[in-house]
């Protein structure tokens, strides 16, 4: 155990799990002595879903080194398929939790096939280009869930992409409907759930990066020709962190998606993918318990300042131009770091001046 | 005569969008960011058209004019407090920081003008024309934005040929060190991008509201996602490229909306960037860059 | 017979110059290479045989296109002319990755390595394709997993030993001084298991002892390995005495070809170098 402690990653990553299954703990026993108040409560399970929206992407972005602004299409993909999956089965499936687990990997796949059929066109482009191409497969995608009808009656599934085609037989239901989204879905979503989905992106994730594949991936980000010299396919390996990075954001969708009872397209626009990515970027590229971190304090934050009303978004537009400016510009940190050396100064001054006066 | 009243319509929305897109095109050559708060200086352009004619009265030149001076301003001082502080790191934070920006901008002007969409009146007063019976319409706004737009892209490409800012700012868009060592003062250079391309965002603000009259601080949103769609079509940092991809995009936005479906316009008009993306990665006019080995 | 004997190619004028490698098939045969940039003709009519256990040098004046013929034998580039035959096998129309998979690996003239990685994590990339593990032992971290990580942690050890950097193993590549990095880009190579290692300036920035003991590892590497080098040099003392044979271009093309005796004294050579005496001095 002990020489466990002792690798670095193997430290990280247990460090990880730690923080995550105690926040867990706490938040649990906080609700069960009604200690949480129900606004509170209501964002447990969506912050799970953002958590494992930020791991994944974080795989993209922080270990891969590719930006993508269309994370949130593949949360869409989810949430719908999960939704569908989970009113299709509903009676074959009495156990809501295993019905949920199977809504999730159902969710999860098909935002996995979405992902490598946009992987393909894709992944052929770098840098800017890819990231404008994302984010054009998110608009795509928004479009079409936004005029998606499925229904479901005694015969089965009914789908089309245009208003009024869906004819169903007597007893059925609209399951999707267009532009008014998901209506009537059954809750499955739990915030124990919601906690194993996030302790399953974290092994998934970090074991990825432990890996011959995500050393083959991080040496795609530091020298694409140099990891290209040594046998190494890199457009296969994009793809692999592509397809794994959009299947975990899909059963993030579906636990999402199966945590309301109404549910719209809208969003999952293109201001959820970048808000994922602000989570992302603020919880520092690469660094899995940053994500974790940052997308539960920025997720809770605007909510958090609902007393301040019409000041609170643009005080977090303020406090992201902030914190980026702190965090990276060199000329900020220099300013920062010679105020402190100054104020320093003056503090070891007046402690010399004080003893002296003694 | 139908096709044709389309195609007049898609050139007009198309040159509004190359307007906006040319913004950011400039802005990609030079900073090499993409700023995504680009959209958002439209909007307030537009409500400052809004208040000058609407609370003083004035006229719509006036109102243009001074659209056009507080973009101008924001838009440079935008720059150099939280662009020029990054430049230089990755270009993930500036992008974040863009954004951050553009959150900012949205929510002051909800704060200043509220939620509630306010009707803004065309700058243009004089009647449509009409030909062939009424087959073909040509509005005064048509024809206002398609002017705009040929003036402003002979302007930009006698400006960027012609004069001395122009021809730093395309050394500088080559290459900032070499440039930089020529005596080429590049913060000045690149504010002075942000300041045009400001400026000429605060003109689309107006031609767009004029021709579509709703405006609300979400206003920028979608004709500046539309417009940097553009400006990738037709290859990021390319002023030509910029203005081809406006009008195609327009084009194709208009036909796809009467021919093929109403609903799916948006899908339609990005499977296109996508497809033109794969068959040329740098755009229609952009320029290929092979890295060194 | 080997997996690639359907796809054999005659290969006809050998040319080779060590004599253990006489009567062996080449390792590398390279038939009329040209590319054209535009209408820039940068390498052009480039032929020459390597044998499997082979030490080669490719010299010339800068800008002759020596990093060029690297870039198109390891399918960087894709020629416009001629042929590449490695172990036989055509290479036209494989990528990069495929041809270091064929058994062709190299290090690069401006050093390329994974800087935020470990020494030791750098071998174990170029590592990838022997390690035994499939994608979903690694993301479950299935037994398999563990086996094949300790099997990797044991090779790349050894390798890192046998060039001498066993004890930087656990330093980030990036921190490294300029010799011990340019060592541990040959170690990378190596690891891919190749048939023939290309290097692009391997002396470039050492000083004068570090260049005496990259000299000695040559040597090793092929005695050991058993494989052929082609190397890229300026350094004259180092190409005449390791390598068995040389090959000088000029302009994109051959202009002599021979054992380091035969160059020393190629006028042709002299002129490339020292340029062409002028009539009135004669």
């Amino acid at each position: 155990m002990k020489k466990l402690w002792n690798n670095k990653t193997t430290r990280t990553n247990l460090t990880t799990y730690l923080v995550v299954t105690v926040a867990f703990v706490v938040m649990q026993l906080m609700s069960s002595f009604g200690q949480l108040g129900s606004a509170m409560k209501g964002y447990l399970i969506p912050v799970c879903a953002y958590i494992v929206m930020a791991v994944s992407l974080n795989l993209l972005v922080g270990v891969c080194g590719e930006l993508s602004l269309g994370h949130a299409g593949f949360m869409g993909i989810g949430a719908f398929t999960g939704i569908v999956i989970a009113a299709l089965l509903q009676d074959a499936i009495p156990n809501d939790t295993l019905l949920l687990v199977v809504a999730m990997f159902a969710g999860g796949i098909m935002a996995g096939i979405f992902g490598f059929l946009i992987g393909i066109p894709a992944l052929r482009l770098r840098g800017d280009y890819l990231a404008i191409v994302t984010l054009a497969f998110g608009e795509i995608l928004k479009n079409i869930f936004s005029n998606l009808y499925v229904g479901l009656d005694s015969e089965g599934l009914h789908m089309a992409v245009s208003t009024g085609k869906v004819q169903l037989l007597e007893g059925g239901r609209m399951i999707l409907d267009g532009p008014v989204g998901a209506t009537g879905i059954t809750k499955l979503s739990t915030f124990p759930m919601g906690f194993v989905l996030i302790l399953f992106t974290l092994f998934v994730v970090l074991n990825l990066i432990n890996s011959k594949e995500g050393r083959a991936i991080k040496a795609v980000r530091d020298n694409r020709i140099a990891t290209e010299s040594v046998g190494i396919n890199v457009t296969a390996f994009r793809m692999k962190a592509f397809v794994v990075s959009a299947f975990l954001a899909g059963m993030a969708g579906t636990l999402f998606g199966l945590n309301f009872s109404s549910l719209q397209a809208s969003k999952f626009n293109f201001n959820a993918s970048i808000n994922v990515l602000v989570f992302v970027v603020l919880g520092g590229m690469g660094n899995i318990l940053g994500s974790v971190i940052s997308t539960a304090v920025l997720y809770i934050l605007p909510e958090a300042m609902r007393g301040l009303d019409d000041l609170r978004m643009i005080l977090y537009a303020v406090v992201l131009i902030i914190v980026m400016l702190f965090t990276w510009s060199p000329s900020v940190k220099n300013a920062v770091q010679s105020v402190t050396a100054s104020v320093q100064e003056k503090l070891r001054k007046n402690k010399k001046e004080a003893v002296n006066n003694e | 005569m139908q096709i044709i009243q389309y195609l007049i319509n898609g050139i007009s929305i198309g040159s509004v969008y190359a307007i906006i897109a040319l913004g950011y095109t400039m802005v990609y050559g030079i900073a090499k960011m993409l700023n995504f708060a680009h959209g958002d200086v439209i909007m307030v352009g537009a409500y400052i058209s809004f208040c000058v004619t609407n609370y003083l009265g004035l006229p719509a030149i006036v109102s243009i004019i001074a659209a056009m001076a507080v973009c101008t301003v924001l838009g440079i001082i935008i720059e150099k407090l939280a662009y020029k502080p990054l430049r230089g790191t990755s270009s993930l934070a500036v992008l974040i920081t863009a954004i951050g920006v553009s959150y900012f901008l949205q929510n002051a002007a909800q704060l200043i003008w509220g939620t509630a969409p306010k009707n803004f009146t065309s700058i243009v007063t004089f009647k449509p024309f009409s030909f062939a019976d009424g087959a073909l319409v040509i509005t005064g706004e048509v024809i206002i934005t398609i002017a705009a737009s040929v003036l402003i892209m002979v302007g930009l490409t006698l400006f960027t040929g012609k004069t001395r800012m122009g021809k730093a700012m395309r050394a500088v868009s080559e290459d900032r060190d070499a440039a930089q060592l020529m005596g080429i003062n590049v913060n000045q250079t690149i504010s002075m991008t942000f300041a045009i391309g400001s400026a000429l965002a605060a003109i689309a603000g107006v031609l767009l509201c004029s021709t579509v009259p709703t405006l609300q601080p979400t206003t920028g949103s979608m004709p500046g996602i539309r417009a940097f769609t553009a400006a990738v079509i037709g290859g990021i940092g390319s002023i030509p490229g910029a203005m081809l991809g406006g009008i195609l995009l327009g084009i194709i936005e208009t036909f796809s909306k009467k021919y093929i479906s109403t609903e799916f316009s948006d899908a339609i008009v990005f499977a296109v960037l996508i497809l033109i993306l794969l068959v040329k990665p740098t755009g229609l006019l952009g320029k290929q860059v092979q890295e060194k080995v | 017979m080997n997996e690639y004997s359907r796809k054999m190619i005659k290969v006809s004028s050998v040319n080779l110059f060590r004599e253990q490698d006489a009567g062996k098939p080449p390792v590398l045969d390279v038939r009329n290479l040209g590319i054209d940039f535009g209408g820039l003709t940068a390498v052009d009519g480039f032929n020459m045989t390597i044998g499997p256990t082979e030490i080669s040098g490719l010299i010339g004046p800068n800008g002759a296109g020596k990093t060029t013929i690297f870039n198109l034998l390891t399918s960087v580039y894709q020629p416009t002319r001629g042929s590449i035959l490695l172990k036989g096998i055509d290479t036209k129309g494989m990528n990069t990755a495929k041809v270091n998979k064929l058994g062709i690996a190299r290090t690069f003239q401006n050093i390329r390595l994974f800087n935020d990685m470990t020494a030791l994590d750098n071998v174990k990339v170029g590592m990838h394709n022997e390690i035994k593990c499939s994608f979903l032992a690694s993301l479950l971290h299935l037994p398999s997993y563990y086996k094949s990580e300790k099997k990797a942690n044991e090779k790349a050890m050894e390798l890192l030993d046998f060039m001498g950097l066993a004890d930087i193993a656990d330093q980030k590549a990036g921190s490294l001084p300029y010799g011990v990095q340019r060592r541990l880009e040959i170690c990378r190579a190596l690891a891919s298991n190749p048939a023939i290692i290309l290097l692009d300036e391997p002396a470039a920035g050492m000083n004068p002892s570090e260049t005496a003991e990259l000299m000695h590892q040559i040597r090793r590497i092929r005695d050991t390995f058993q494989i052929a080098i082609f190397l890229i040099e300026h350094d004259m003392n180092l190409v005449m005495n390791v390598c068995e044979g040389i090959v000088v271009v000029n302009y994109g093309k051959i202009i002599a070809k021979g054992t380091p005796e035969e160059i020393k004294n190629n006028p042709a050579v002299i002129e490339a170098y020292l340029g062409k005496k002028k009539e009135a001095d004669a």
